[in-house]
């Protein structure tokens, strides 16, 4: 049962260009990979994975309309309500684990790292731009092999991050892959990792509206993405007919990805 | 050993558990995935003629004992509908569809539309509390729901059952005029209209502010509304309001009901609602010596 409380807003970050972190206390137990429903009074009511796990909660947002934009523009003492953890969140694994997020997927991405001894994990970060590269910093407190990519080689690789995974993966064993980001990448990244005969496990996302497996907006193939969700392994993934391919808008009809 | 089959109408069930409208049956994958979990029917989201995005967010409150809800009829619209109804129909177990429209004319288009689906039945949504223009405004009256039900009974073959709401003191006379227009059934009770506020927001949670009250907060109500209809009206009744294990739906029975619908449930037990449901009723049954849930119809009134 999770009941909605207000929050209120501890600290702003500006992380890069339209990305904002807000950090508020919440008492609730969060795991990696799980998010809340932020309501926005008087605007909407939106999921954002937690970005920080500890006492002091924290959610990393991208402006990219009414919602994320009022979220963008709160100051420290604005209140939010917060309802949630909600979903499954990531199984951290036995072995080596390689991390790979693109856009703002490093912001559910970073609390699993954070959960594995740094020797035993890689971090992978790919973006169009050098400007758009998130949370480096965080990442390199977490892991010795932290790498990067971006479209059009303003730093580390130029290519995409599904590209630099598959590097990793022929260079190195690992035993696990986590990802988190746009669903092309992330369907191409499962091609990858099935390539390599190596298991992942992929945060979705989905048109939410109740987060608490009720109302069947969120669904893919039937399955809840904010219940059973929004981690998915290997094998539940490729499963999928809508994977990669299609999802629901806010009225429910399929569109192409 | 006890049979849970039964029949509502001309309709032929496995067992007396379906799922409700509005919850996990908007997409054909959710509605084969519950009838899957178990459910002995499906009921579709309430679709309109024109796709809808529904309100804003919050849309959702969660209580200790139950959810207030404004979606706001969210759905794809009837056209975009026809392929999941396709898929959907694959399923073991009868299809409902439920329709919600604003005058009789706009209900038998979408009826018939269901029908050419493949819908088993038709469920009119006369009773949802928070769209404007839609739902319980047209429910409450008792002329305007007998021609609905007349016009829609013309338009299709398949049965038609009547979604009531409990937010009006002229339930009687509406579940009568269903009746007299020739409907199949009752299903009973939508959502009980409710408000939830945010002392330190100061303001109304919803984004539409009002909403519908669900679960087993709503239970004593629906079973009162079930007993009342029972002693009243012959057709069929199917109860709905709080139903999550197999002592609530043989209470919805005792009181009348031929089957019961879960909604709430769904969020609040999981999927496996439907299944725990059939097992604990079946146990009972034994039990108790009833060898068909027919024998429980309306025992409470004797
Ligand atoms: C499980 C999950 C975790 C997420 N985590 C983050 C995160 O950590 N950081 C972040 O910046 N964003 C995250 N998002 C995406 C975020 O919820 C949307 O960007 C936001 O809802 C957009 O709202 P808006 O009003 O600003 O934009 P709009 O203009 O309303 O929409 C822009 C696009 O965002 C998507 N969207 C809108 N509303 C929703 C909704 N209720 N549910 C899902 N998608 C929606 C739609 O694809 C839409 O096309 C997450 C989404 C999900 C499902
Ligand atoms: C999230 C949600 C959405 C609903 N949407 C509809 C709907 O579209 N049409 C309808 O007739 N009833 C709708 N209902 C009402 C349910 O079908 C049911 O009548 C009510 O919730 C009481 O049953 P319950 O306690 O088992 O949930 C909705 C209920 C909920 C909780
Ligand atoms: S958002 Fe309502 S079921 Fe997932």
């Amino acid at each position: 049962m999770n009941k909605m409380r207000i929050a209120t807003i501890t600290s702003v970050t500006k992380e890069a260009a339209g990305i904002t972190t807000l950090r508020f206390r919440d008492d609730a137990e969060v795991k990696p990979g799980q998010f809340y429903m932020i309501w926005i009074p008087h605007i909407d009511e939106v999921p954002m994975s937690a970005s920080y796990t500890s006492a002091e909660k924290g959610i990393t947002i991208k402006d990219v309309g009414e919602a994320t934009h009022a979220l963008s523009s709160l100051k420290v003492h604005d209140r939010i309500g917060v309802r949630g953890p909600f979903g499954n969140g990531f199984m951290i694994s036995q072995g080596r684990v390689l991390i790979a997020g693109g856009g703002t997927g490093m912001a559910s991405l970073l609390p699993a790292a954070e959960a594995i001894d740094p020797g035993r994990v890689d971090v992978l970060i790919g973006a169009k731009t050098s400007s758009e590269i998130l949370l480096l910093e965080r990442a390199k407190k977490v892991s010795n092999e932290v790498h990067v990519s971006t479209d059009d080689g303003s730093m580390g690789k130029k290519g995409t991050v599904v590209e630099l995974v598959q590097e990793h993966l022929e260079a190195k064993r690992y035993d696990m892959v986590l990802g988190c980001g746009p669903e092309r990448m992330l369907s191409a990244l499962l091609k990858v990792c099935d390539k390599a005969s190596v298991e992942c496990q992929l945060s979705l996302e989905r048109y939410m509206k109740c987060g608490a497996g009720l109302c069947g907006s969120c669904v893919i193939d039937g399955v809840r993405v904010c219940k059973e969700g929004p981690v998915f392994s290997s094998a539940e993934l490729r499963k999928m007919k809508e994977f990669g391919s299609s999802k629901r808008d806010e009225c429910g009809r399929s569109v192409r990805l | 050993m006890s049979s849970l089959e039964v029949t509502i109408g001309n309709l032929a069930l496995r067992n007396p558990t379906m799922l409700a409208s509005g919850v996990m049956d908007e997409t054909a994958g959710s509605l084969l995935r519950v009838a899957r979990a178990g459910a002995g029917a499906v009921v579709t989201k309430s679709i309109g003629s024109e796709p809808r995005k529904g309100y804003p967010g919050p849309t959702l409150v969660e209580l200790d004992d139950g959810y207030i809800n404004a979606m706001g009829l969210p759905n794809p619209g009837i056209e975009a509908f026809a392929a999941e109804m396709r898929e959907a129909r694959s399923c073991l177990v009868p299809v409902i569809g439920s329709i919600f429209a604003s005058s009789p004319k706009e209900f038998s288009f979408l009826a018939s539309k269901m029908q050419d689906y493949g819908a088993a039945a038709i469920e009119l949504n006369l009773s949802c509390p928070h769209a404007k223009g839609y739902g319980m405004e047209i429910g409450v009256d008792p002329e305007t729901v007998f021609t609905v039900v007349r016009e829609v009974k013309s338009a299709c073959s398949i049965p038609v059952f009547a979604k009531l709401t409990p937010n009006t003191h002229r339930l009687l006379e509406v579940a009568k005029a269903v009746e007299a227009a020739g409907g199949d059934a009752i299903v009973a009770i939508n959502t009980v209209k409710a408000l939830a506020i945010s002392a330190e927001i100061r303001r109304p949670i919803l984004s539409n502010k009002g909403g519908g009250l669900s679960g087993p907060a709503i239970k004593p109500i629906g079973l009162r509304c079930v007993y009342d209809l029972h002693a009243d009206v012959n057709i069929p009744i199917v109860g709905v309001g709080g139903v999550e294990n197999w002592r609530d739906a043989v209470e919805y029975i005792m009181a009348g009901a031929s089957a019961v619908q879960v909604g709430s449930g769904v969020g609040r037990a999981g999927l496996e609602v439907f299944e725990s449901i059939c097992t604990g009723m079946q146990a009972f049954m034994e039990r108790e010596g009833f060898n068909s849930v027919s024998h429980m119809v309306g025992v409470a009134h004797e």
